[in-house]
Protein backbone atom coordinates (compact mmCIF):
# COMPACT_ATOMS: atom_id res chain seq x y z
CA UNK A 1 0.00 0.00 0.00
CA UNK A 2 1.59 3.22 -1.35
CA UNK A 3 1.99 6.13 1.49
CA UNK A 4 -1.44 8.01 0.72
CA UNK A 5 0.72 11.03 1.53
CA UNK A 6 2.99 11.03 -0.63
CA UNK A 7 1.39 10.47 -3.88
CA UNK A 8 -1.90 9.39 -5.59
CA UNK A 9 -2.79 6.53 -7.54
CA UNK A 10 -0.77 6.00 -10.46
CA UNK A 11 -1.59 7.16 -13.86
CA UNK A 12 -0.79 5.23 -17.15
CA UNK A 13 2.48 6.61 -17.55
CA UNK A 14 2.97 5.74 -13.70
CA UNK A 15 1.86 2.35 -13.80
CA UNK A 16 4.02 1.48 -17.13
CA UNK A 17 6.69 2.89 -15.06
CA UNK A 18 5.87 1.44 -11.64
CA UNK A 19 6.20 -1.92 -13.84
CA UNK A 20 9.16 -1.49 -15.12
CA UNK A 21 10.77 -1.02 -12.65
CA UNK A 22 8.76 -3.50 -10.95
CA UNK A 23 10.82 -6.68 -13.47
CA UNK A 24 14.45 -4.88 -12.95
CA UNK A 25 13.66 -5.20 -8.65
CA UNK A 26 12.78 -8.14 -9.68
CA UNK A 27 15.73 -8.92 -11.84
CA UNK A 28 18.21 -7.73 -9.42
CA UNK A 29 16.19 -9.43 -6.11
CA UNK A 30 16.80 -12.90 -8.36
CA UNK A 31 20.02 -12.78 -9.16
CA UNK A 32 20.83 -12.03 -5.40
CA UNK A 33 19.26 -14.79 -4.37
CA UNK A 34 21.04 -16.83 -7.01
CA UNK A 35 24.52 -15.34 -5.49
CA UNK A 36 23.15 -16.52 -2.20
CA UNK A 37 22.42 -19.85 -3.14
CA UNK A 38 25.64 -20.11 -5.47
CA UNK A 39 27.62 -19.04 -2.44
CA UNK A 40 25.94 -21.61 0.01
CA UNK A 41 26.45 -24.86 -2.35
CA UNK A 42 29.51 -23.77 -3.45
CA UNK A 43 30.81 -23.69 0.20
CA UNK A 44 29.25 -27.27 0.46
CA UNK A 45 26.63 -25.41 2.68
CA UNK A 46 23.46 -27.08 1.12
CA UNK A 47 25.26 -31.22 1.79
CA UNK A 48 22.14 -33.14 3.12
CA UNK A 49 24.83 -33.97 5.79
CA UNK A 50 24.67 -30.84 7.64
CA UNK A 51 20.90 -30.17 7.36
CA UNK A 52 19.69 -33.88 7.74
CA UNK A 53 20.45 -34.37 12.26
CA UNK A 54 17.29 -31.77 11.96
CA UNK A 55 15.52 -34.77 10.73
CA UNK A 56 16.44 -36.92 13.74
CA UNK A 57 14.10 -37.21 16.22
CA UNK A 58 16.94 -37.45 18.98
CA UNK A 59 18.22 -34.10 17.77
CA UNK A 60 15.02 -32.59 17.57
CA UNK A 61 13.98 -33.74 21.61
CA UNK A 62 17.14 -31.54 22.45
CA UNK A 63 16.24 -28.48 20.66
CA UNK A 64 12.86 -28.74 21.48
CA UNK A 65 13.80 -29.06 25.36
CA UNK A 66 15.60 -26.29 24.90
CA UNK A 67 12.29 -24.42 23.35
CA UNK A 68 10.40 -25.37 26.62
CA UNK A 69 13.66 -24.12 28.71
CA UNK A 70 12.84 -21.03 26.77
CA UNK A 71 9.51 -21.02 27.59
CA UNK A 72 9.49 -21.16 30.94
CA UNK A 73 11.87 -18.88 31.41
CA UNK A 74 10.05 -16.45 29.28
CA UNK A 75 6.48 -16.90 31.53
CA UNK A 76 8.31 -16.69 34.64
CA UNK A 77 10.22 -13.57 33.66
CA UNK A 78 6.77 -12.31 32.09
CA UNK A 79 4.88 -12.59 35.49
CA UNK A 80 7.60 -11.36 37.42
CA UNK A 81 7.75 -8.33 35.43
CA UNK A 82 4.44 -7.41 35.15
CA UNK A 83 4.12 -7.58 38.96
CA UNK A 84 7.07 -5.97 39.83
CA UNK A 85 6.48 -3.28 36.98
CA UNK A 86 2.95 -2.63 38.30
CA UNK A 87 4.09 -2.16 41.76
CA UNK A 88 6.72 0.41 40.35
CA UNK A 89 3.87 2.07 38.33
CA UNK A 90 1.92 2.32 41.43
CA UNK A 91 4.78 3.48 43.91
CA UNK A 92 5.73 6.49 41.40
CA UNK A 93 2.13 7.84 41.25
CA UNK A 94 1.40 7.30 44.91
CA UNK A 95 0.85 10.28 46.88
CA UNK A 96 2.81 9.05 50.27
CA UNK A 97 4.51 12.31 51.40
CA UNK A 98 6.61 13.19 55.13
CA UNK A 99 7.67 16.48 56.12
CA UNK A 100 11.31 16.47 56.78
CA UNK A 101 13.16 19.28 58.88
CA UNK A 102 16.15 20.49 57.30
CA UNK A 103 18.30 22.79 58.81
CA UNK A 104 18.91 25.92 56.53
CA UNK A 105 22.79 25.98 55.17
CA UNK A 106 24.99 28.83 57.13
CA UNK A 107 25.76 30.99 54.79
CA UNK A 108 22.07 31.95 54.25
CA UNK A 109 21.15 34.52 56.53
CA UNK A 110 18.24 35.47 54.62
CA UNK A 111 16.02 33.17 56.81
CA UNK A 112 15.14 33.93 60.18
CA UNK A 113 14.57 29.67 60.60
CA UNK A 114 17.22 27.73 61.76
CA UNK A 115 15.82 24.82 59.84
CA UNK A 116 12.70 24.54 56.97
CA UNK A 117 10.45 21.83 56.31
CA UNK A 118 10.78 19.91 53.15
CA UNK A 119 8.10 17.60 51.63
CA UNK A 120 9.94 14.13 49.79
CA UNK A 121 8.00 11.53 48.60
CA UNK A 122 10.23 8.21 49.23
CA UNK A 123 8.55 5.71 47.33
CA UNK A 124 8.41 8.12 44.57
CA UNK A 125 11.86 8.46 45.06
CA UNK A 126 12.60 4.57 45.59
CA UNK A 127 10.76 3.82 42.41
CA UNK A 128 12.11 6.62 40.27
CA UNK A 129 15.58 5.35 41.42
CA UNK A 130 14.72 1.48 40.47
CA UNK A 131 12.97 2.72 37.24
CA UNK A 132 15.51 5.00 35.80
CA UNK A 133 18.93 2.51 37.04
CA UNK A 134 17.42 -0.70 35.06
CA UNK A 135 16.60 1.04 32.22
CA UNK A 136 19.56 2.87 31.77
CA UNK A 137 21.59 -0.21 31.70
CA UNK A 138 22.39 -3.42 29.35
CA UNK A 139 20.46 -5.94 30.07
CA UNK A 140 23.50 -8.46 28.87
CA UNK A 141 24.91 -6.54 31.95
CA UNK A 142 22.32 -7.73 34.25
CA UNK A 143 21.85 -11.25 33.28
CA UNK A 144 25.72 -11.39 33.37
CA UNK A 145 26.08 -9.97 36.75
CA UNK A 146 23.34 -11.87 38.26
CA UNK A 147 25.03 -15.53 36.51
CA UNK A 148 28.68 -14.89 37.88
CA UNK A 149 28.32 -11.83 40.33
CA UNK A 150 25.44 -13.01 42.69
CA UNK A 151 26.92 -16.34 43.32
CA UNK A 152 30.39 -15.27 44.70
CA UNK A 153 28.64 -12.27 46.78
CA UNK A 154 26.81 -15.27 48.47
CA UNK A 155 23.63 -15.05 46.75
CA UNK A 156 23.53 -18.58 45.27
CA UNK A 157 21.52 -18.84 42.31
CA UNK A 158 21.45 -21.10 39.35
CA UNK A 159 21.73 -20.28 35.80
CA UNK A 160 17.74 -20.29 35.23
CA UNK A 161 17.34 -18.23 38.45
CA UNK A 162 20.09 -15.84 37.42
CA UNK A 163 18.63 -15.40 33.32
CA UNK A 164 15.17 -15.22 35.01
CA UNK A 165 15.89 -12.31 36.92
CA UNK A 166 18.42 -10.16 35.04
CA UNK A 167 15.04 -9.98 32.52
CA UNK A 168 12.96 -9.02 35.36
CA UNK A 169 14.73 -6.20 37.02
CA UNK A 170 15.24 -4.97 33.27
CA UNK A 171 11.64 -5.43 32.14
CA UNK A 172 10.19 -4.71 34.90
CA UNK A 173 11.72 -0.59 34.96
CA UNK A 174 10.45 -0.58 31.13
CA UNK A 175 6.73 -2.15 31.69
CA UNK A 176 6.94 0.11 35.19
CA UNK A 177 7.36 3.50 32.43
CA UNK A 178 4.57 1.99 29.87
CA UNK A 179 1.33 1.51 33.39
CA UNK A 180 2.47 4.79 34.94
CA UNK A 181 2.68 6.50 30.97
CA UNK A 182 -1.09 4.42 30.80
CA UNK A 183 -2.56 5.62 33.65
CA UNK A 184 -1.22 9.52 33.13
CA UNK A 185 -2.47 9.15 29.87
CA UNK A 186 -5.72 9.30 31.25
CA UNK A 187 -7.51 12.21 31.15
CA UNK A 188 -7.45 14.26 34.91
CA UNK A 189 -11.24 14.55 35.18
CA UNK A 190 -11.78 10.87 35.44
CA UNK A 191 -10.07 10.47 38.37
CA UNK A 192 -11.57 13.68 39.91
CA UNK A 193 -14.97 12.36 38.92
CA UNK A 194 -14.39 9.50 40.65
CA UNK A 195 -13.32 11.10 43.81
CA UNK A 196 -16.11 13.51 43.53
CA UNK A 197 -18.98 10.69 43.42
CA UNK A 198 -17.28 9.49 46.99
CA UNK A 199 -14.64 6.61 45.72
CA UNK A 200 -11.35 6.53 47.65
CA UNK A 201 -7.96 6.80 46.33
CA UNK A 202 -8.44 2.52 45.41
CA UNK A 203 -11.54 2.00 44.22
CA UNK A 204 -11.26 4.75 42.67
CA UNK A 205 -8.05 3.44 40.85
CA UNK A 206 -9.89 -0.21 41.04
CA UNK A 207 -13.01 1.05 39.18
CA UNK A 208 -12.27 3.92 37.09
CA UNK A 209 -8.53 4.21 36.05
CA UNK A 210 -6.86 1.30 36.03
CA UNK A 211 -9.73 -0.67 33.44
CA UNK A 212 -9.38 2.35 30.90
CA UNK A 213 -5.75 2.78 31.43
CA UNK A 214 -4.97 -1.16 30.59
CA UNK A 215 -6.94 -0.84 27.28
CA UNK A 216 -4.53 1.77 26.57
CA UNK A 217 -1.66 -0.15 27.43
CA UNK A 218 -2.20 -3.38 26.20
CA UNK A 219 -0.99 -3.27 22.48
CA UNK A 220 2.56 -1.64 24.28
CA UNK A 221 2.51 -4.74 26.89
CA UNK A 222 2.80 -7.47 24.31
CA UNK A 223 5.15 -5.81 22.50
CA UNK A 224 7.12 -5.51 25.11
CA UNK A 225 6.62 -8.93 26.37
CA UNK A 226 7.89 -10.03 22.83
CA UNK A 227 11.01 -8.32 23.01
CA UNK A 228 11.21 -10.30 26.25
CA UNK A 229 10.43 -13.64 24.42
CA UNK A 230 13.40 -12.72 21.50
CA UNK A 231 16.29 -11.61 24.34
CA UNK A 232 15.86 -14.81 26.53
CA UNK A 233 17.90 -16.16 24.02
CA UNK A 234 20.45 -14.14 26.00
CA UNK A 235 20.81 -17.05 28.03
CA UNK A 236 23.35 -18.10 25.86
CA UNK A 237 26.02 -15.33 27.33
CA UNK A 238 25.85 -17.13 30.49
CA UNK A 239 25.59 -21.02 29.07
CA UNK A 240 21.82 -21.65 29.80
CA UNK A 241 20.70 -24.12 27.77
CA UNK A 242 17.58 -22.18 26.57
CA UNK A 243 16.95 -22.91 22.88
CA UNK A 244 19.64 -20.84 21.19
CA UNK A 245 22.36 -22.51 23.58
CA UNK A 246 21.12 -25.75 22.63
CA UNK A 247 21.18 -24.80 18.56
CA UNK A 248 24.97 -23.81 19.33
CA UNK A 249 25.09 -27.44 21.53
CA UNK A 250 23.99 -29.54 18.22
CA UNK A 251 26.22 -27.49 15.78
CA UNK A 252 28.79 -27.97 17.47
CA UNK A 253 28.39 -32.00 17.52
CA UNK A 254 27.61 -32.02 14.15
CA UNK A 255 29.53 -29.34 13.15
CA UNK A 256 27.17 -27.74 11.45
CA UNK A 257 27.42 -24.16 12.93
CA UNK A 258 25.07 -22.48 9.67
CA UNK A 259 22.06 -24.48 9.38
CA UNK A 260 22.16 -24.47 13.01
CA UNK A 261 22.23 -21.16 13.08
CA UNK A 262 19.53 -20.60 10.50
CA UNK A 263 17.12 -22.72 11.83
CA UNK A 264 17.70 -20.58 15.50
CA UNK A 265 16.75 -17.83 12.92
CA UNK A 266 14.07 -19.34 11.37
CA UNK A 267 12.32 -20.64 14.48
CA UNK A 268 12.40 -16.86 16.55
CA UNK A 269 11.07 -15.54 13.45
CA UNK A 270 8.04 -17.76 13.46
CA UNK A 271 7.39 -17.07 17.29
CA UNK A 272 8.03 -13.27 17.20
CA UNK A 273 6.66 -12.48 14.03
CA UNK A 274 3.30 -14.34 14.95
CA UNK A 275 3.29 -12.71 18.45
CA UNK A 276 3.86 -8.95 17.10
CA UNK A 277 0.73 -9.65 14.55
CA UNK A 278 -1.52 -10.46 17.75
CA UNK A 279 0.01 -6.89 19.20
CA UNK A 280 -0.88 -5.24 15.73
CA UNK A 281 -4.61 -6.74 15.44
CA UNK A 282 -4.74 -5.71 19.32
CA UNK A 283 -3.78 -1.98 18.65
CA UNK A 284 -6.08 -1.53 15.66
CA UNK A 285 -8.93 -3.10 17.12
CA UNK A 286 -8.61 -0.74 20.21
CA UNK A 287 -8.00 1.91 18.34
CA UNK A 288 -11.53 1.39 16.58
CA UNK A 289 -13.20 0.59 19.18
CA UNK A 290 -12.19 3.19 21.63
CA UNK A 291 -10.95 6.17 19.32
CA UNK A 292 -8.09 6.33 21.33
CA UNK A 293 -4.23 5.94 20.52
CA UNK A 294 -1.80 3.60 22.69
CA UNK A 295 0.82 5.49 24.68
CA UNK A 296 4.35 6.28 23.89
CA UNK A 297 6.94 5.04 26.08
CA UNK A 298 10.47 5.80 25.34
CA UNK A 299 12.82 3.37 26.53
CA UNK A 300 12.74 0.32 23.97
CA UNK A 301 12.72 0.16 20.60
CA UNK A 302 9.35 -2.24 19.84
CA UNK A 303 7.34 0.47 21.67
CA UNK A 304 8.90 3.23 20.23
CA UNK A 305 7.59 1.87 16.74
CA UNK A 306 3.98 0.94 18.35
CA UNK A 307 4.15 4.16 19.41
CA UNK A 308 4.68 5.68 16.50
CA UNK A 309 2.20 3.62 14.52
CA UNK A 310 -0.74 4.73 16.28
CA UNK A 311 0.57 8.48 15.80
CA UNK A 312 -1.03 9.87 18.65
CA UNK A 313 -0.19 13.03 20.11
CA UNK A 314 -1.36 12.11 23.41
CA UNK A 315 -0.08 13.22 26.69
CA UNK A 316 1.46 11.00 29.60
CA UNK A 317 4.83 10.13 27.38
CA UNK A 318 7.11 9.12 29.58
CA UNK A 319 10.25 10.98 27.79
CA UNK B 1 35.29 1.29 44.50
CA UNK B 2 38.99 0.75 44.57
CA UNK B 3 38.78 -1.40 41.35
CA UNK B 4 37.03 0.90 40.03
CA UNK B 5 38.98 4.00 40.25
CA UNK B 6 42.52 2.57 39.78
CA UNK B 7 40.88 0.96 36.29
CA UNK B 8 38.90 4.55 35.31
CA UNK B 9 41.67 4.60 31.96
CA UNK B 10 40.38 1.37 30.91
CA UNK B 11 36.55 2.44 32.06
CA UNK B 12 37.16 5.51 29.65
CA UNK B 13 38.75 3.37 26.47
CA UNK B 14 35.36 0.79 27.27
CA UNK B 15 32.94 4.25 27.24
CA UNK B 16 34.65 5.40 24.08
CA UNK B 17 34.69 1.79 22.26
CA UNK B 18 30.93 1.83 23.06
CA UNK B 19 30.38 5.29 21.60
CA UNK B 20 32.07 4.85 18.69
CA UNK B 21 30.00 1.62 18.48
CA UNK B 22 26.73 3.17 18.51
CA UNK B 23 27.49 5.95 16.50
CA UNK B 24 28.76 3.75 13.42
CA UNK B 25 26.29 1.74 13.45
CA UNK B 26 23.05 4.26 14.14
CA UNK B 27 24.75 5.98 11.20
CA UNK B 28 24.34 3.22 8.67
CA UNK B 29 21.06 1.85 10.48
CA UNK B 30 19.69 5.49 9.75
CA UNK B 31 20.44 5.13 5.66
CA UNK B 32 19.41 1.20 5.33
CA UNK B 33 16.38 2.42 8.06
CA UNK B 34 15.65 5.57 5.13
CA UNK B 35 15.96 2.60 2.53
CA UNK B 36 13.84 0.16 3.89
CA UNK B 37 10.63 2.86 4.43
CA UNK B 38 11.42 3.82 1.16
CA UNK B 39 11.00 0.35 -0.59
CA UNK B 40 8.08 -0.45 1.73
CA UNK B 41 6.37 3.02 0.46
CA UNK B 42 7.37 2.94 -2.95
CA UNK B 43 4.79 1.93 -6.17
CA UNK B 44 6.98 -1.18 -7.02
CA UNK B 45 5.55 -4.06 -5.52
CA UNK B 46 9.12 -6.22 -5.71
CA UNK B 47 10.86 -3.49 -3.63
CA UNK B 48 7.99 -3.33 -1.24
CA UNK B 49 7.72 -7.40 -0.43
CA UNK B 50 11.82 -6.97 -0.51
CA UNK B 51 11.52 -4.16 2.49
CA UNK B 52 8.43 -6.00 4.56
CA UNK B 53 11.00 -9.05 4.15
CA UNK B 54 13.95 -7.27 5.67
CA UNK B 55 11.92 -5.62 7.97
CA UNK B 56 10.07 -8.37 9.58
CA UNK B 57 12.67 -11.23 9.08
CA UNK B 58 15.82 -9.19 10.80
CA UNK B 59 13.57 -7.47 13.53
CA UNK B 60 11.94 -10.66 14.62
CA UNK B 61 15.21 -12.24 14.67
CA UNK B 62 17.12 -11.97 18.53
CA UNK B 63 20.11 -9.73 18.21
CA UNK B 64 22.08 -12.95 19.91
CA UNK B 65 21.18 -14.98 17.02
CA UNK B 66 22.02 -12.52 14.80
CA UNK B 67 25.45 -12.03 16.06
CA UNK B 68 26.21 -16.49 15.53
CA UNK B 69 24.80 -16.22 12.32
CA UNK B 70 26.88 -13.60 11.25
CA UNK B 71 30.14 -14.42 13.08
CA UNK B 72 29.83 -17.89 13.75
CA UNK B 73 27.64 -18.77 10.56
CA UNK B 74 29.17 -16.68 7.70
CA UNK B 75 32.40 -17.56 7.66
CA UNK B 76 31.29 -20.81 6.56
CA UNK B 77 30.42 -19.30 3.28
CA UNK B 78 33.89 -17.72 3.20
CA UNK B 79 32.53 -14.22 4.38
CA UNK B 80 34.96 -13.09 6.84
CA UNK B 81 35.18 -9.68 8.78
CA UNK B 82 37.23 -8.41 11.64
CA UNK B 83 34.53 -8.82 14.64
CA UNK B 84 34.84 -4.96 15.00
CA UNK B 85 33.53 -5.12 11.16
CA UNK B 86 30.74 -7.51 11.78
CA UNK B 87 29.87 -5.79 14.91
CA UNK B 88 28.67 -3.00 13.30
CA UNK B 89 27.09 -5.19 10.60
CA UNK B 90 25.16 -6.68 12.98
CA UNK B 91 24.03 -3.98 15.31
CA UNK B 92 23.26 -1.35 11.90
CA UNK B 93 21.51 -3.93 10.24
CA UNK B 94 19.22 -5.04 13.37
CA UNK B 95 18.72 -1.08 14.33
CA UNK B 96 17.61 -0.51 10.74
CA UNK B 97 14.46 -2.33 10.91
CA UNK B 98 13.70 -0.24 13.49
CA UNK B 99 14.55 3.04 12.17
CA UNK B 100 12.43 1.59 9.04
CA UNK B 101 9.34 1.16 10.58
CA UNK B 102 9.50 4.62 12.48
CA UNK B 103 10.06 6.57 9.64
CA UNK B 104 7.43 4.42 7.74
CA UNK B 105 5.21 5.36 10.73
CA UNK B 106 6.29 8.94 11.15
CA UNK B 107 5.45 9.70 7.16
CA UNK B 108 1.83 7.64 7.33
CA UNK B 109 1.37 9.97 10.60
CA UNK B 110 1.50 13.00 8.40
CA UNK B 111 -2.42 13.40 7.35
CA UNK B 112 -3.32 12.91 4.01
CA UNK B 113 -5.05 16.07 2.99
CA UNK B 114 -1.78 17.47 3.33
CA UNK B 115 -0.08 15.62 0.63
CA UNK B 116 -3.04 16.51 -1.50
CA UNK B 117 -2.66 20.12 -0.77
CA UNK B 118 0.84 19.87 -1.86
CA UNK B 119 0.14 18.19 -5.51
CA UNK B 120 -2.39 20.44 -5.81
CA UNK B 121 -0.68 23.65 -5.08
CA UNK B 122 1.48 21.92 -8.37
CA UNK B 123 4.57 21.11 -5.98
CA UNK B 124 6.75 18.48 -7.40
CA UNK B 125 7.53 15.52 -5.46
CA UNK B 126 10.96 16.60 -3.77
CA UNK B 127 8.76 19.60 -3.27
CA UNK B 128 6.31 17.51 -1.19
CA UNK B 129 8.62 15.68 0.41
CA UNK B 130 11.19 18.31 2.08
CA UNK B 131 8.64 21.12 1.85
CA UNK B 132 5.62 19.39 3.40
CA UNK B 133 5.33 15.91 4.68
CA UNK B 134 9.03 15.43 6.44
CA UNK B 135 8.87 18.64 8.74
CA UNK B 136 5.81 17.15 9.72
CA UNK B 137 6.87 13.86 9.80
CA UNK B 138 9.93 14.70 11.84
CA UNK B 139 8.35 15.36 14.72
CA UNK B 140 6.27 12.49 15.60
CA UNK B 141 9.91 11.01 14.60
CA UNK B 142 12.12 12.43 16.77
CA UNK B 143 11.20 10.66 20.28
CA UNK B 144 10.85 6.74 18.71
CA UNK B 145 14.21 7.46 17.00
CA UNK B 146 15.72 8.66 20.43
CA UNK B 147 14.48 5.43 22.17
CA UNK B 148 16.41 3.11 19.48
CA UNK B 149 19.35 5.32 19.74
CA UNK B 150 19.54 4.69 23.69
CA UNK B 151 18.26 0.94 22.58
CA UNK B 152 21.66 0.66 21.01
CA UNK B 153 24.00 1.67 23.21
CA UNK B 154 22.59 -1.07 25.47
CA UNK B 155 22.45 -3.65 22.42
CA UNK B 156 25.94 -2.75 21.45
CA UNK B 157 27.11 -4.31 25.18
CA UNK B 158 26.11 -7.50 22.89
CA UNK B 159 29.31 -7.26 20.88
CA UNK B 160 31.16 -8.57 23.93
CA UNK B 161 30.22 -12.14 22.66
CA UNK B 162 32.52 -11.92 19.05
CA UNK B 163 35.28 -9.84 21.85
CA UNK B 164 34.50 -6.82 20.46
CA UNK B 165 35.94 -3.89 22.58
CA UNK B 166 33.07 -1.74 24.43
CA UNK B 167 32.27 -1.54 27.59
CA UNK B 168 30.78 -4.60 28.24
CA UNK B 169 33.82 -6.30 27.64
CA UNK B 170 35.76 -4.14 29.80
CA UNK B 171 33.85 -5.40 32.69
CA UNK B 172 34.44 -8.57 31.46
CA UNK B 173 38.21 -8.54 31.27
CA UNK B 174 38.55 -6.12 34.73
CA UNK B 175 36.28 -9.16 36.43
CA UNK B 176 38.27 -12.05 34.84
CA UNK B 177 41.65 -10.18 36.41
CA UNK B 178 40.51 -8.64 39.61
CA UNK B 179 37.42 -11.13 40.92
CA UNK B 180 35.61 -7.97 42.22
CA UNK B 181 32.10 -8.57 41.01
CA UNK B 182 30.14 -6.19 42.55
CA UNK B 183 32.47 -3.09 42.21
CA UNK B 184 33.53 -3.76 38.53
CA UNK B 185 30.14 -4.34 37.35
CA UNK B 186 28.05 -1.60 39.47
CA UNK B 187 31.18 0.94 37.72
CA UNK B 188 29.90 -0.21 34.70
CA UNK B 189 26.05 0.22 35.29
CA UNK B 190 27.60 3.43 36.14
CA UNK B 191 29.32 4.53 32.73
CA UNK B 192 26.20 3.29 30.85
CA UNK B 193 24.49 5.68 32.38
CA UNK B 194 26.46 8.44 32.25
CA UNK B 195 25.96 7.29 28.03
CA UNK B 196 21.74 6.69 28.60
CA UNK B 197 20.82 9.18 30.65
CA UNK B 198 22.18 12.09 29.14
CA UNK B 199 21.07 10.69 25.23
CA UNK B 200 17.97 10.70 26.73
CA UNK B 201 17.95 14.52 27.98
CA UNK B 202 19.04 15.44 24.81
CA UNK B 203 16.17 13.44 23.06
CA UNK B 204 13.79 15.17 25.72
CA UNK B 205 15.64 18.66 24.26
CA UNK B 206 15.51 17.74 20.37
CA UNK B 207 11.81 16.86 21.33
CA UNK B 208 10.49 19.86 22.49
CA UNK B 209 12.33 21.61 20.21
CA UNK B 210 10.94 20.27 17.24
CA UNK B 211 7.90 20.77 19.02
CA UNK B 212 4.67 22.75 17.73
CA UNK B 213 2.18 24.16 20.03
CA UNK B 214 -1.16 23.57 18.58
Amino acid sequence: MTAPVLADALGPRGRRQARIASVVALLAIGALVVVAFGRLSGRGQLEARLWEPFTQWSVLKFLLGGLANTAKVAALAMTGALVVGALMALARLSALSIMLAVPVPKGRTDSFLSRVRVRVFPLRALAGAYVEFFRGVPLYLLIVFCAFGLPPSGIDVSLFQALVLGLVLYNSAILGEVFRAGILSLDRGQSEAAFAVGLGYWPAMRLVVIPQAVRRMVPAIVSQLVTLLKDTSLGVVITYEEFLRRTQISAEFFDNILPGAIVAAAVYIVINYSLSQVARRLEVRQRRRYQAGSIQVSGVEDLAVVGAQAGSQMGGSAA
Amino acid sequence: MGVVLDNLDQFLTGMRATVVLTLASFAIAAVLGLLAAGFRVSPVPPLRVAGAFYVNIVRNTPLAVLFVLFYFGLTKVGLVYEPFVTAIIVLSLYTGTFVAETVRAGINSVARGQGEAARSLGMTFPQLLTVVVLPQAVRTVVQPLGSIFIALIKNSALATIISVSNLGKTADALVTQTAEYVPIYLGTAVAYLLLTLPSGQAVGWLERKVAIRR
